[in-house]
């Protein structure tokens, strides 16, 4: 039984590609519960599925197909909502995309449509889920452009995609995911194509706006750093599956799984010694067609254990400090 | 779409811009069509001397270097061809002794029906090619896809007088009488009645489907490629995520997108659909200009060949000009740039 | 890295597209289809058993059927002879097999004489009856000529009229384009609006209007390189236009401005930098001209503004194809139809083929 302030738990979500070449497992038995207020960040390496998962969340996972597990939402009247047993062109998950699950993308530049004006398209995601209509629209807009910290809101309403910066673009995008005020906000990657400093202010933004609206943001990087900025709890996947799962403190402090700690390891720190050369991960990603046997990551794992982490995959356990972690290396402590 | 002044100036001036190339092009054009009329060994007069020997008449040399002095045939090129220009720009082509008319009547006759052919095909074109286009992106592989490409490719891979001439075999072989012409004999001659509306409505489907077949096949597979491309972009996922419904979705954004380069090759469309109407013409007996230009070419029948050219080339450039204004109209990055 | 893993990541482009280029199995079909059409055009009068242009009485021939029985003894294959016969009451002339006559078919036969590649003379055909006999595995037309040869030789005509005349596309085209290209500016304007000029002229009224202009004097040679450069005269403004945009987008490109950096001579950028980068796309812009060019011919030809007799090509020969009544007789007539359009959508199938091959980003 999830807590009364889970907002999404997946359940052993499997997400498959039936493609020529063979089936390709993206997702695989993985297990994530998104609370209430709170943001979690989701980490992960190019290719493990982070992107698949979320768009499964709002069933625009297609071509992939969910194959298994279970997708729960719980929208502000409590009330369970399956979004897995939901079809993906029904009336019902439409009117849950945006209005209770919204998305920020990763590539500004092509988010929006080419032809129309950004004020036009933020203004068709209002109209439609009963924010604002006819004459209050145009002023919906400019304020939700506002709120995003746009200059010149009106002057922006009028304006087409391509006439923007990428951070513009960006924040617009932000804009227009939260002007139906969802419960969930999922951010893919979206500063990845900013620079430096735009990023640091759409991360600010990001921070101030789940404050003030009291939303939930799944925020998937695969970029450490920023994480730690902004993120209450970390998950950490790999090939499919979560990894590991703790709160940000904890998981920076004391990171458990073998993957998670070649990952902090590789970031290089300015209050270390540089001497040496930074430690990469040796090996690298699985084909998808080569699954490895037990635990997907014991053929780059400097501490697997042979007979084991090969033959038999690890089931998530809980820790004293309230982190979860999939590897056979801990034990289940005592009171789980 | 909110238009500000700047917006619209811009639209202006991307107007003249395609005006001024426009001229520059139709001057280009004449000097084609003269060209045409200067390409058979001999002028005007040697043909017309030749069509009165034929009759059994003929002329003295005196009289022919007269004649030849009152045409200005004996001055330079450059001074025949501003001649010939200026008479073109007022209206008078020149007289085809193929007819034994003027050719601005000529022309004036067949010009109605050349449009009608032309623009009905460019309709149908779009009105089949566009829909049956996105159903074969949206549907990839399907056994309507693999159809629509067949006859897509059939349609490219087979001449236009070749098609014309499979039709008329098998309204040949279906009712036994050669389906020619745009109209039944005894209506030619008759005013606009319901009768003769209905009978040029039966004529009208072969004729049409010949001339626009090979520019549908392009159309259905630059449509499809094209809405292929724009369909696996991430403004369609964003769409998508906002709730909007797919059928919604997909007009309103990728094939919006995807029909930029459809309008914008109308222009070359219409040029394809001239040739497409001479050959149709030929086969079919339509009362278009291009079986008249191949009929004077044939009969060195100069001064109404090259009208023939000019005015078909004139409409073309009329095409593409239009097409280029609708296409900064409709695509933003276009008109701001 | 097993061995395979290893060249695939270090092959060259050549290497890459031909690997892309097998998985197109229509493509490859096609381009067996190709191969038969160049070998028929180059082996040529040998393939034919018959002289292309020998009269004969016996019009409208229906095809020669090839047998093995003859009274029912089995023999090699054979033909008949043909005879005249006439309807007794109503007189109707018409051609029956001769039961009289056994023609075997022999193969390697001294036959009519020919010029191959107008430089050898020969007689030696790849099969065909002995001397007194025909085999019309084509029939015959209204001259009572043998389809089958004519069909070959006329395969030979309008398959090479697409590969000269797209060799002078190539040279226009890259003339035209690059220095368009590669000057820019006012130059490069000038050229741009003489292409849109180009365009601007329909197609096959240009082809005619040209067509009619070649004297009817000239030899059948010149005629035959008149109507190539007439069609390239439209062609070059496709191929023109892609060379002059793939020179700009490359010239700033990522990877030339490197090479530049790394101190890289013009010379050596243009040609195994920029080069490489557009020759794929010139092969199919060329391979996909092609059959337009062969559609252009042949509509020149069957309107009688092309290539003339004697010689002859698909165009020439579907001219007889004109009178619908003598096609549901005589349906034989129409097969160089079926070439065209086989011949065309083969040459557009190798060029998909090739395009999607060429493409290095495409799925």
């Amino acid at each position: 039984m999830p807590a009364t302030d889970t907002i999404l738990d997946i359940q052993a979500l499997t997400i498959r590609f039936h493609t020529r070449q063979g089936l390709v497992s993206a997702v695989d038995g993985l297990d994530l519960a998104l609370r209430r207020c709170c943001v979690l960040g989701l980490v992960g390496e190019s290719g493990c599925g982070k992107t698949v998962m979320s768009h499964a969340l709002i069933r625009i996972e297609a071509p992939g197909r969910i194959e298994g597990g279970r997708i729960s939402f719980f929208g502000r009247d409590g009330a369970a909502v399956m979004l897995d047993a939901l079809d993906p062109g029904g009336s019902t998950i439409r009117r849950i995309r945006w209005k209770e699950i919204a998305m920020v993308f990763q590539e500004p530049m092509t988010s929006f449509g080419p032809q129309h004006t950004i004020g036009a398209q933020i203004g068709e995601a209002m109209a439609l889920h009963g924010i604002a209509s006819g004459r209050a629209l145009q002023s919906a807009v400019v304020a939700s452009l506002q709120s995003v910290g746009m200059p010149r809101p009106e002057q922006t309403a009028r304006q087409y995609p391509h006439q923007l910066s990428g951070g513009m673009r960006q924040r617009a995008m932000i804009a227009m995911a939260l002007s139906c005020h969802p419960n969930i906000l999922i951010a893919d990657e979206p500063t990845t194509a900013l620079d430096v400093s735009t990023e640091s202010q759409i991360l600010e933004l990001l921070r101030e706006r789940q404050a003030e609206l009291g939303m939930s943001i799944l925020y998937i990087s695969h970029n450490l750093g920023v994480v730690a900025q902004i993120a209450h709890e970390v998950a950490v996947m790999y090939l499919g599956r979560i990894v590991e799962r703790a709160p940000v403190g904890v998981l920076f402090a004391s990171p458990k799984h073998p993957y998670t700690r070649a990952l902090l390891r590789s970031i290089p720190r300015v209050d270390r010694d540089c001497s040496g050369s930074i430690e990469g991960l040796s090996g690298n990603i699985p084909e998808p067609f080569a699954r490895p046997a037990g635990c997907s990551f014991h053929p780059r794992c400097p501490d697997r254990l042979v007979g084991i982490c090969d033959q038999v995959a690890p089931a998530l356990r809980r820790m004293d400090d309230g982190s979860e972690v999939c590897c056979h290396l801990y034990r289940e402590c005592a009171h789980g | 779409m909110a238009r500000n002044g700047q917006s619209g100036a811009l639209l202006l001036r991307y107007v003249l811009k395609r005006l001024l190339w426009a001229a520059v092009v139709l001057v280009l054009v004449s000097f084609f069509a003269f060209l045409v009329i200067q390409l058979p060994p001999g002028d005007f007069l040697d043909s017309y001397v030749e069509q009165l020997s034929r009759s059994g008449m003929g002329v003295d040399s005196a009289t022919l270097v007269a004649l030849r002095h009152a045409y200005g045939l004996d001055r330079p090129m450059v001074v025949q061809y501003w001649e010939w220009v200026t008479r073109f720009l007022h209206g008078d082509m020149g007289v085809s002794l193929l007819y034994v008319k003027k050719v601005n009547v000529i022309i004036l006759e067949r010009l109605p029906w050349t449009l009608l052919v032309t623009t009905s095909s460019m309709l149908l074109m779009y009105a089949i090619s566009i829909p049956v286009g996105i159903y074969a992106a949206r549907r990839q592989y399907s056994l309507g896809d693999f159809a629509a490409s067949l006859v897509g490719f059939v349609g490219m891979a087979t001449p236009g007088f070749l098609l014309a001439l499979v039709m008329m075999w098998l309204a040949y072989l279906a009712f036994g009488v050669s389906l020619g012409g745009l109209q039944s004999p005894q209506f030619m001659q008759q005013a606009w009645s319901w009768a003769k509306l209905k009978d040029l409505l039966w004529h009208l489907p072969v004729p049409l489907f010949v001339v626009a077949i090979a520019g549908m096949a392009n159309l259905i597979r630059t449509m499809r490629a094209t809405l292929l491309d724009e369909l696996g972009k991430p403004y369609v996922t964003t769409a998508r995520a906002k709730g909007l419904k797919e059928g919604v979705l997909i007009w309103r954004y990728p094939v919006r997108a995807a029909l930029n380069p459809i309008i914008s090759s109308g222009g070359w469309l219409l040029a394809e659909l001239f040739s497409g109407e001479t050959v149709a013409g030929i086969v079919l007996g339509l009362p278009t200009i291009g079986p008249v230009m191949y009929r004077a070419l044939l009969a060195e029948d100069m001064y109404l060949a090259a009208s023939c050219v000019m005015v078909m080339s004139v409409l073309t450039v009329i095409g593409f000009l239009v097409s280029d204004i609708v296409l900064a109209f409709t695509d933003p990055r276009i008109r701001l740039s | 890295m097993t061995d395979t893993a290893a060249s695939r990541h270090s092959a060259s482009q050549w290497q890459l597209m031909w690997a892309k280029f097998k998985d197109h199995k229509l493509a490859l079909v096609s381009l067996g289809v190709l191969g038969v059409f160049y070998s028929i055009a180059l082996l040529g009068p040998f393939l034919a058993p018959c002289d292309s242009w020998q009269t004969s009485r016996f019009t409208f021939a229906p095809p020669a059927r090839i047998h093995v029985f003859h009274n029912g003894r089995l023999m090699r294959p054979f033909v008949y002879g043909m005879k005249m016969t006439s309807d007794p009451r109503t007189f109707e002339r018409s051609i029956a097999p001769d039961k009289s006559t056994v023609l075997p078919v022999r193969f390697f036969v001294r036959g009519a004489e020919y010029e191959w590649l107008w430089l050898v003379r020969g007689n030696l055909h790849l099969f065909g009856v002995d001397s007194g006999g025909q085999i019309n595995l084509l029939g015959t037309d209204i001259l009572g000529r043998d389809c089958f040869s004519r069909d070959i030789v006329s395969t030979q005509i309008s398959v090479t009229v697409g590969l000269v005349g797209v060799f002078i596309t190539f040279v226009l085209g890259c003339l035209i384009g690059g220095v368009s290209g590669y000057y820019g500016g006012v130059v490069d304007n000038v050229l741009q609006r003489f292409m849109e000029f180009v365009t601007c002229l329909p197609t096959i009224p240009m082809w005619m209007a040209l067509g009619a202009a070649i004297p009817a004097q000239w030899s059948n040679l010149k005629v035959y390189f008149a109507i190539t450069v007439i069609l390239a005269l439209r062609s070059w403004t496709g191929l023109s236009r892609q060379v002059r945009s793939k020179l700009l987008q490359l010239r700033d490109e990522d990877y030339i401005i490197a090479a530049k950096v790394a101190g890289a001579s013009d010379s050596r950028i243009i040609l195994t930098h920029l080069l490489p980068g557009f020759a794929s796309y010139l092969i199919v812009s060329l391979t996909l001209e092609i059959p337009r060019m062969i559609l252009g011919e042949t509509t020149l030809s069957f309107f009688g503004l092309g290539l003339r007799p004697p010689t002859v090509s698909w165009g020439v020969l579907l001219q007889d194809a004109q009178n619908l009544a003598a096609i549901s007789v005589y349906p034989w007539l129409m097969f160089p139809a079926i070439m065209v359009v086989v011949c065309v959508l083969a040459f557009n199938f190798l060029g998909d083929g090739l395009r999607d091959a060429a493409d290095p980003y495409k799925e």
